[in-house]
This record gives C-alpha cells, structure tokens and sequence, in this order.
C-alpha cells in the first residue's frame, strides 16, 4: 500500500487531468472577500443537442464531487448518483445532458483549502476565505456561461446540493426551466448544525490537523476526518434501517471479545466507511463546507422571509423528501412547499416511503426514481413547447 | 369521461386557476387542462396517485387535505374543487371553511345519501346501502358524514354560505336543482354539484 503522502501526490497528479474552467473573473464572496482566477472542476455527461433544452445541472453533496456517474478517475470507483443518473437511468445521459461542478472549498479540482495561496505560495489551510452557499452556486454560474447554456431544462441536487439548487433558482431565477430539490432544506437546523460542529471538533481535535497546516507536510488527520464521516454516516441512515441492517450482529466472530476492537457488525462498518473516506477528501474541506451548510438561511436573506425568497418564481418544482429521513425531514421540505405555495409558483411534492433514512436518494428507490424520471421527462416536452413558441 | 368531471368542468370559467383537491390520478385536471386551459394544481394524499399526476405533467402536492389546506393563502384560486371527498372528512364543516377561504368559489361534489336505491335499500332490507356511487359496506367505508343534496343544500343556507347553483346528477342525466324542487331532485340524483362562495 503506497504512503499517505504518495497516495496524496498520485491524487494530484491525477487531479491535473480532469476537466477544469479557470473562471477568469473575480468573485466577491459573502465574508467579503475576493476570489479570482481560479479553477472550478467540472464533468459532464451525454450531448447537448443543437436547441440546448436538454441541460441539466446536478449539484453534489457535502462529500461529494463532479463524477456523478460511470467511474469517478480520481478513486476509481462509481460515481456517487450512478443509481440516478446514465444510460437509460431516471435522469437518461442518451437524451439529456447532465453537468456537474465540485463546489469550491471542495478537494475535487475546484478552488480549496488544498490549493496554493498566490500571496503565500503556500497551500491555504485555513488562509482560505470561508465560503457560503451562495459562493459556490455563483462560482457554478460561469460554467453554464462557459458551455453556452443560456436556460437549464433542469437542475436537481440532494442534501447539500438541494441547498445549493435553492439558492440558484432565487439568486438566477431564468436560469432553470424546472427544480427538483431533493431531501434539503432552506435552513440549516440546530440539529445538523450540531452534527456538523461534531465532525468539526473530531477533526480539530486530531494533533495531525495542527490548525489545518497538515496540507504543508503532505499529510491528512486520518482518525478524525474518520470519526467527522462515522457521524455523517450514522445521521444519512434510519434507526430502522441501522437495525435491519446489523442489529446486534457480531463481525466474523462467534461471541464477544471483551476487548474495544470492533466486535459489532456496525461498528465495523463505520470504521471501514471512516478510513476508505480520508482516502479521497481534505479533512480542511469538510471544515469549510459544513460551515457554508450552517450560514445557509434563505429566510435570513429577505426581509419577509421565505415566501419572499421565492417571490415571481417561473421555475417549475418538484420537491421530494423522504418518510425516515431524520437529517433533512419531510417537515422541512414541507416548508419549502408551502413557502413556494404561498408566493404562488408552480410546486409539486412527493415524500417517498421508506426506511432507507436520509441516504435514499443515492440508492435504488424505485419510487423515488419513477418519481424523477416522469416530472424530467414531462418538463422536457414542455421546455421544448416554450422554446418552440 | 366520468359525467361529473363533465358537470364540474361545465361550472368552471376558462383560463382560470383552479386547486382540485383529493385530485386522485389527475383525471380532472387533465380535462380541466385540456380543454379549458385552466391553471390547475392538485393536492392527494396517496403516493400512488401523485406520482400518477406527475407522469401526467400535473402539478401535484402530496398532502392531507383534512390538516394541510392551511399552506393555501387566501383568495390563491378562482375555484377549488372537492370531489366526494367531503364526506371521508373529520371535521368537514372546517374543511369546508378553509376551501371558501381558498377559493373565489368553490364546487363540491356529494354522493347523495337521500337517493331513491339509497333508501329503499336501508328502508326495505333494513341493511346499510350498497350502491354504484356508493361501493363500500359499513366497516370498510371512508364515509364518516354521509349527507344528502338536501342536507348540504339546507347547510350553505344555515350557514349563511353563497349557493350559486347546484346541478343533480343521474347516470348521463343532469338537471338544475332548487329550492322549489329540492325534494323530488333529492330522491332522483345520484350526485349533488354545488357551486358556492
């Protein structure tokens, strides 16, 4: 097994090789500060035809990244919304074109904590500028300007990324012809501000973090940017699921050890989604985008609220949340359907059964899919009737 | 083509807004769509159903209609639809109020318990009635306020609610009911359609 240190140049290397915008402009960022220059990773999938009405822009997750399907380069592994989105999937690469940008402040390609500092010539760490949601969907905004893409068929994102796709749709409101928020919210809770501040503190308490100057010697807080993903992994799951799923079963053992190694099958698990996860993503990114998750408040940005937000929308939704979802719950989704109601845009909504917990989204939901592919596919008919007329 | 979705559509303006709720598969609102080029928007309840709307184009919000009409502001719609539903309701009578606060106007559609098989049913074999517009048996109905044309007719009256017209339904039969032939329209219609608000 190569070194941390090696595995991390080998990730740079490739990192190199995957598509990237420079975006040449500045961008003044919500802390006030300025960005310019700098590169925004990005993959995209299928063609865009000759009357570009089959674009639609996916945003990622907090641990997320552009490579929403096929195999992801970098880690060789699927793309995280493979079940999704392809050939022949709900959101179908043979008839659409699906584009995807890792968020700045990511690890992915796009502008981080990891990159080199110009004043500095040293990597960031916490030298970089906390961003926000807002920051990241206005970075993306220049890469539809790059493709040529005027309006969006659509545009869809889960968790983060329905965040990011809310804010979008207020701070670009002719940018997309339809919205599918999945399983988000247009605050962050106390709750999840809580769990984030928990992955947080795990990392910052790992001596290996050294206030974020581990990128200068090559090196990664392993133990708690693991322990930061054993949370987010114990909050994407249903206490139903979690208990069909292991129970109390033991990890190729017949009784207990007595002893703290991992005795329980779900200990194990979260251990081994723990460690695999340091090996793709920057421990400082985690920091910065659970903060941009915890400054989001759409509500906080009108003076009126939410239903203010969504004021004069044209933008078609359809909103899908899910019954065990704990992290993002079918309450707050609501709201954001009600908020829409009332500012009267056109809004559907569908919570989908299930005890697959907030995680659903990635997974093969059967309904939840049918769900997706029939609004994108009647969305479609009429985005192409309004570029007709 | 169900005749009442026929009779609802015929007492809708075109080019109007229009909240159908309990709107089921959106077989109303397509026809209401189609071709009356209303802006129609759903509420059901049941998942199958919404996703059915949502293959169909229809914009569609899953909900219970007996907790949820709250989220509608006032005056949001020309006319809000209810298609016998109001009987399955808790407290029909608040659902009732929130669709006048919703809607302009609002049309209601009742199975009418005071239909002549109806009652010769309960009258000559002393048993619960079983008919076509009324399909289920007494454990398994989700009719807890089963009324008649006339008992809703006399209710919008009590209640100082607008009736701007009620249309009786017979198989492809349909006549205008009022207050001077009420009681022979409430022996021979199947359904009662009221326009209120």
């Amino acid at each position: 097994m190569p070194s941390l240190a090696g595995l991390f140049f080998w990730m740079n290397v490739k990192i190199e090789n995957i598509k990237k915008l420079n975006v040449a402009k500045s961008l003044k960022l919500d802390c006030g500060k300025t960005i310019n220059n700098f590169p925004l990773a990005y993959e995209t999938y299928g063609k865009l035809n000759q009357n570009k009405d089959n674009a639609i822009l996916v945003f990622h997750a907090l641990t997320g990244d552009q490579f929403v399907t096929g195999i992801n380069p970098i880690t060789n592994k699927e793309g995280w919304w493979v079940t999704a989105v392809g050939p022949g999937k709900a959101i179908d690469t043979n008839k659409y074109f699906v584009i995807c940008a890792n968020v700045i402040g990511g690890c992915m390609g796009s502008l981080g904590p990891k990159n080199i500092n110009p004043e500095t010539k040293l990597p960031y760490g916490l030298d970089f500028p906390v961003i926000t949601i807002k920051d990241m969907i206005r970075a993306q905004e220049s890469l539809l300007e790059h493709l040529g893409i005027k309006k969006l068929l659509c545009a869809t994102g889960g968790s983060m990324g329905g965040m990011q796709l809310l804010q979008f749709c207020i701070t670009f409101p002719d940018k997309t012809f339809s919205a599918i928020p999945i399983a988000c919210s247009s605050s962050h809770s106390a709750q999840n501000i809580a769990l984030n501040e928990l992955a947080r503190q795990a990392i910052m308490a790992d001596p290996v973090w050294d206030n974020g100057k581990y990128v200068l010697k090559n090196v990664q807080p392993k133990n708690g940017l693991a322990v930061a993903r054993m949370v987010g992994h114990i909050s994407y799951l249903s206490e139903k699921g979690m208990q069909e799923k292991f129970g109390r079963k033991l990890q190729e053992k017949a009784d207990y050890e007595f002893s703290f190694n991992a005795d329980f099958q779900v200990e194990s698990y979260l251990r081994h989604q723990g460690y695999a996860f340091t090996e793709r993503f920057d421990a400082n990114s985690i920091l910065y985008i659970t903060r941009a998750m915890d400054y989001f408040d759409l509500s906080k940005q009108f003076k009126g609220g939410l239903t203010e937000a969504f004021r004069n929308q044209k933008t078609k939704f359809l909103i899908i949340s899910f019954s065990s979802d704990w992290l993002y719950t079918t309450k707050e989704n609501k709201d954001i359907v009600i908020a829409l109601n009332a500012s009267g845009a056109d809004v559907s909504y569908s919570e989908i059964k299930t005890d697959k917990g907030h995680d659903s989204f990635l997974l093969d939901e059967p309904e939840f899919l049918k769900t997706l592919k029939s609004f994108l596919d009647s969305m479609h008919e009429k985005f192409k009737n309004e570029k007709r007329i | 083509m169900k005749k009442e979705f026929k009779v609802i559509a015929d007492l809708l303006s075109d080019n109007t807004r229009v909240l159908d709720v309990g709107c089921g598969d959106g077989s109303l609102m397509s026809l209401l769509k189609k071709e009356k080029n209303i802006e129609v928007r759903g509420l059901e309840l049941s998942q199958e159903n919404v996703q059915q709307c949502i293959h169909k184009g229809l914009s569609v919000i899953q909900g219970n209609a007996e907790t949820e009409l709250h989220q509608f502001p006032d005056k949001s719609f020309d006319y809000v639809v209810l298609s016998q539903t109001l009987q399955a309701f808790f407290e029909p009578e608040k659902v009732l109020r929130d669709l006048l606060r919703i809607g302009k106007s609002v049309v209601i559609s009742i199975p009418n318990f005071g239909y002549w098989k109806v009652r010769t049913k309960l009258l000559l074999f002393g048993k619960m009635p079983v008919t076509k517009t009324l399909p289920n048996t007494w454990y398994n109905t989700p009719n807890l306020h089963m009324c008649t044309i006339k008992d809703l007719f006399n209710f919008c009256d009590e209640k100082d609610i607008n009736i701007k017209k009620v249309v009786g339904v017979n198989e492809d039969k349909t006549s205008l009911i009022n207050k001077s032939n009420l009681e022979i329209k409430n022996l021979f219609s199947k359904l009662g359609i009221f326009l209120i608000g």
